[in-house]
């Protein structure tokens, strides 16, 4: 599973960052967690509001910070 | 009354925990109303009655305008943070593309500029919403109608300016925030300025399908964004807040009755300038200094000064500047902070010359 940050560097980006970590920690995920911060990347995925999180090249959070367990939701729905 | 309602609604959990939601807000409704009617005899009688200060007494009076001011102020915060980040949440910039996208310039300014103020925007992303935007062929002049006002009119610089100043002084910066953005916004679409955007906006080909991050939320996610929203904004300013109303009280007690009216009066014509430079590079301290700027209002620094500060503080922030730099080229970005700039310098002049 290929999971990607999107952010300059803002706190929120930072915090979902930790949190995405996190969840994947906890679910035992064998993935790779890349953040993207530059601007013609970002808004290449169609992304205005950081931070964003992109899973296997598909957008699924945009502009909030979601909760470890709402991510780990979110993540086992995008893995299958 | 929690026990019964643990045991009695037990069996509906969705009833349960909507209850607990709409129960806690009203709680939370009650408390904040009560605390904020509470604050102004509280500290009357926390200082004059209990600590025994003399009513014409100048350190008493500084220290109940600052516990009186600090209390205010955060409440007010709180409870509008809450109330607008609540509202907004049925918004996205997604929502508000869609809605710019075709339209003609002047009513698409006006139209640009009203969703700034409504639309949930982080400057942080600025550039992605800029992208977004003028790739998806949003014209540049609405655009910047839009980037404008979506800082210029925001929760904090209102609060801290009804707060202090009323309601009379927040609603004419709305009015004249909104005017500067549509102005500013078809000013700079009028000058045909698209070649100066950095090229790789237009290269951007955008894929993927967005998320619209306002899409799917219930009443439980909207309350807990918005207080995750109130603590983020409160627990970032409230040391400028305290240094800002602990200088503003000194300022009350000591300096003397009209001793600014001599220097940044409404007879000054430097004083709206020297205030719209001196904004640009306090932006993240704006709410410790809405509060020593009102102290220097009580003592003869004119409104008109006050709202065209404000309004560079929020506006034109180098970190802003900085940010758009990214897809705006050198002279694009002068003309940018050229037009709003003037925009605010006019609403300065104006406000001091019939106030």
């Amino acid at each position: 599973m290929k999971i990607k940050v999107l952010g300059a560097g803002c706190a929120n980006c930072q915090a979902l960052e930790k949190r995405t970590a996190e969840a994947v920690t906890l679910l035992g995920l064998q993935a790779e967690i890349e953040k993207v911060t530059d601007y013609g990347d970002i808004a290449s995925y169609g992304v205005m509001s950081t931070p964003a999180l992109v899973v296997d090249e598909k957008v699924v959070v945009s502009g909030r910070v979601p909760k470890v367990a709402e991510l780990q939701s979110l993540l086992v729905g995008a893995g299958t | 009354m929690k026990a019964l309602l643990n045991t009695d609604v037990q069996a509906i959990p969705a009833v349960r925990s909507s209850w607990r939601v709409w129960g806690g807000l009203l709680a939370a409704v009650a408390v904040w109303a009560a605390a904020y009617q509470a604050n102004g005899p509280l500290w009357q009688w926390a200082i004059y009655d209990m600590s025994g200060f003399a009513s014409d007494n100048r350190l008493g009076s500084a220290l109940e305008f600052f516990f009186f001011d600090t209390v205010k102020i955060l409440l007010l915060l709180a409870g509008i943070i809450f109330a607008v980040t609540v509202l907004r949440s049925f918004m996205s910039v997604e929502r508000t593309r869609a809605l710019l996208g075709g339209r003609r310039e002047g009513v698409g300014n006006v139209a640009a500029a009203g969703l700034g103020v409504v639309t949930p925007f982080c400057s942080c992303s600025a550039v992605p919403g800029f992208i977004g935007f003028v790739a998806a062929g949003v014209p540049l002049g609405i655009t910047m109608s839009f980037l404008i006002a979506s800082p210029m009119v925001n929760e904090v610089a209102i609060v801290l300016l009804y707060g202090l100043f009323g309601w009379q002084v927040a609603a004419i910066y709305v009015t004249a925030g909104l005017v500067v953005a549509v102005v500013a916004g078809w000013v700079i679409g009028r000058l045909r300025l698209e070649r100066w955007i950095e090229s790789f906006v237009f290269e951007t080909t955008l894929r993927g399908q967005p998320v619209d991050p306002s899409q799917g939320l219930g009443w439980v996610d909207r309350f807990a964004i918005a207080r995750e929203e109130v603590r983020t904004i409160i627990s970032k300013i409230w040391p400028y807040l305290l240094a800002g109303i602990g200088i503003g009280a000194a300022i009350h007690g000591w300096v003397p009755e009209g001793f600014f009216v001599k220097y940044a009066g409404p007879n000054n014509a430097l004083a709206v300038p020297v205030a719209v430079g001196l904004g640009i590079p306090l932006y993240s301290n704006a709410a410790g200094i809405l509060p020593l700027v009102e102290a220097l209002h009580a003592k003869g620094l004119a409104i008109g000064t006050v709202l065209a500060f404000m309004m560079s503080v929020v506006a034109l922030s180098v970190p802003e500047l900085v940010l758009l730099r990214r897809v705006l080229k050198p002279r694009l970005l002068a003309v940018f902070v050229g037009v709003v700039g003037t925009g605010i310098l006019a609403v300065g002049f104006l406000f001091n010359l019939i106030l």
